[in-house]
């Protein structure tokens, strides 16, 4: 049976994880995502499901904890914000090259440096880019609702296996800290170790019933194999790319000008389209949900029918370089952002569209 | 009597633990961890845990470890080793986790993960190699590395009044409420051996009977980080390391 309940993204999160059937949560405390880590203290899941819950010394450890639990084909995650994802670069770019899955989810705040506890969306380079060393991606969920953040946190589970690849799901301190009504997913069983070994043959559990050793490693030291690891990652990347494209679309069709926006920014943007269509200029709202993949083809498709787009963020102008290769020059494209914890209001972004497209 | 009649199983007295696989190790000649390896791949082999055992490895000369001993391994980031032991274990409590750490990984880089893996006594076995020094790197000073000791960052030799004092970190983790066992060994005589191999198997026993964290130092040699030949690297570890990490027990609960 499904249930409605009234609670913040960051509890919606610690709710989703335990009833995903999800085994492990190692997170260290942060603003503004603590709940996460406390109120998985609170509901105890080790009594209920078995899922174990642990604090970590840093979020060093708790990334590395990650992997070892991955390496045993655990469905396993942490969270934090800002700050603490940037200390998981290392274990990141180590998760993705040994090919593990795990869900990361980044309450972003304001920076750069300690910066602010408030909402912001500036680690979007440091997620879609690389962030940590190498060629990898992440795939990012960009939830935009506490629903979302519910809902996205198994598809980031179910993603992750399906790919044997990290899922971050990139959300903010706004969509973290604000109450709404969540539907919450059914219990699923959490796999025993017999379901583990017959489904992820790579997994760690010790060597029983198999001749061959189980290694998780990232290292290759000769050139010519670790190219070709290169190419297998690439090619997962690709396959990536052409199946997990996830968008929303706003008023879209008979849109002359585009808002291009995600999570709490989009949610921002929705207001401010029907302030400019109660005007009677045409606008919709393009959303993307998967950061990586980016939604490419179907911006573009937008740009043939469109006379300009603008990018709105809370930051200082990162997703605009995205929007702008996917529209390849076709319209002008502009970014108006606040940044630093600071929140946009629909009011400035009708202002802003009407200054830099329609001017 | 012919070789082949000497060649009958009633005649062996030592064999190889088929658990070391026949890859040819890439430790230097003298060098304390392929004997390591060897008692570990032993040890495992006489319990009769090699299906329910999981390595973790280190960044550091053993980042190969999982290449010679056949059993289930990851291979951490450096110093991260007990990080994901600590998940291991507690994901699979059934199972018999370890790390093998040098002291580069386990002391330096990895020191607040060594602390407090060790601290929440996590129930896993910690097998550290202290050579003084980072081997894979070059020979560069480690925390570990003796005053006085010449290395390629501390050419004139480690001055403790610029560089602080040699890290006698397994005496730290002593004072820790979650280790049960913690012991320092050497592996340069048969005699040093039969003991080291004792260690090892107590603090598989120790892990499996879930009494907390086992930490078995082995105060190791480098030669060629030590540019010293194999001999002369034990008589100068025998003789200077022992000073500074005498062996025994330091802790058994
Ligand atoms: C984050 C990071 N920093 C530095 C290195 C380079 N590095 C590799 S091994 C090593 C030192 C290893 O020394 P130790 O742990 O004492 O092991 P040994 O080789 O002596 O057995 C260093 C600094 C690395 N791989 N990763
Ligand atoms: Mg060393």
């Amino acid at each position: 049976m499904e249930e409605v309940k009234l609670m913040k993204g960051n509890e919606a999160i610690a709710e989703a994880a335990i009833r995903c059937g999800c085994d492990g949560y190692f997170g260290y405390p942060i603003t503004p995502q603590s709940e996460v880590l406390e109120t998985l203290m609170v509901l105890e899941p080790w009594k209920k499901t078995g899922m174990v819950v642990l604090q970590a010394e840093s979020e060093t450890a708790s990334i590395n904890m990650v992997y070892g639990g991955a390496g045993c084909g655990k469905r396993v995650m942490t969270s934090s914000s800002s700050p603490g994802i940037s200390l998981m670069q290392e274990g990141l770019s180590y998760i993705a090259g040994a090919e593990l899955p795990c869900v990361v989810v980044n309450v972003t705040r304001g920076g750069p440096g300690l910066g602010t506890i408030q909402p912001s969306q500036s680690d979007y380079f440091q997620t879609v880019k690389g962030g940590g060393h190498g060629d990898y991606k992440l795939i990012t969920l960009a939830p935009a609702s506490v629903q979302e953040m519910a809902d996205h946190l198994c598809l980031a589970f179910d993603l992750a296996f399906k790919y044997r690849n990290p899922v971050m799901v990139l959300s903010d301190g706004l969509i973290g800290q604000m109450m709404e009504k969540v539907q919450l997913p059914d219990y699923q069983p959490r796999l025993t170790n017999e379901q583990i070994r017959e489904k992820y043959p790579w997994a760690t559990l010790g060597k029983k019933g198999r001749d061959k050793q189980n290694v998780i490693t990232s290292l290759e030291l000769v050139s010519e194999e670790m190219e070709k690891v290169n190419n297998r990652l690439q090619q997962k990347y690709r396959e990536v790319e052409a199946n997990e494209v996830r968008y929303e679309t706003f008023l879209c069709d008979d849109a002359d000008y585009l808002l291009v926006a995600f999570g709490s920014s989009a949610r921002i943007c929705q207001k401010s389209v029907e302030l400019l269509r109660e005007e009677g200029i045409k606008v919709g709202l393009f959303r993307p949900i998967t950061l990586y993949p980016y939604p490419v083809s179907q911006i573009h498709e937008y740009a043939k029918q469109v006379k300009g787009m603008l990018s709105v963020e809370m930051n200082a102008g990162q997703m605009v370089e995205d929007v702008r290769l996917a529209v390849n020059g076709l319209v002008p494209v502009e970014f108006y952002g606040r940044y630093g914890g600071m929140i946009p209001t629909p009011e400035e972004i009708v202002k802003a569209l009407k200054e830099k497209l329609m001017a | 009597m012919t070789l082949q009649e000497i060649i009958q199983p009633e005649n062996k007295v030592y064999g190889k633990t088929p658990l070391l696989t026949d890859t040819p190790m890439h430790y230097c000649p003298g060098c304390s961890h392929g004997v390591v390896h060897k008692l570990i791949a032993e040890v495992i082999e006489e319990m009769g845990i090699q299906d329910i055992t999981i390595g973790i490895a280190p960044v550091g000369c053993a980042v190969f470890a999982y290449n010679y001993i056949d059993i289930d391994w990851q291979e951490a980031a450096h110093g991260r080793a007990p990080a994901l032991a600590t998940a291991v274990n507690r994901l699979l409590p059934e199972s018999c986790v370890f790390t093998y750490q040098g002291d580069g990984d386990l002391a330096a880089i990895g020191t607040a993960e060594t602390i407090h893996a060790c601290n929440r006594g996590e129930n896993i076995a910690i097998f550290f190699i202290n050579n003084g020094i980072y081997g894979m790197t070059g020979g560069q000073m480690a925390p570990t590395t003796i005053e006085g000791m010449v290395t390629s960052t501390s050419p004139e030799g480690r001055d403790v009044m610029l560089e602080g004092y040699p890290l006698k970190i397994s005496n730290l983790l002593t004072i820790l409420d979650g280790t049960c066992y913690v012991t320092r060994q050497a592996v340069h005589t048969p005699a040093t051996v039969v003991r080291a191999k004792k260690a090892i198997r107590k603090a598989f026993e120790n892990t499996l009977a879930k009494k907390g964290t086992s930490v078995v130092e082995f105060v190791s040699t480098c030669n060629s980080g030590w540019k010293m030949s194999p001999h002369q690297a034990n008589q100068w570890m025998a003789e200077h390391m022992f000073k500074a990490y005498p062996l025994g027990d330091l802790k058994d609960q």
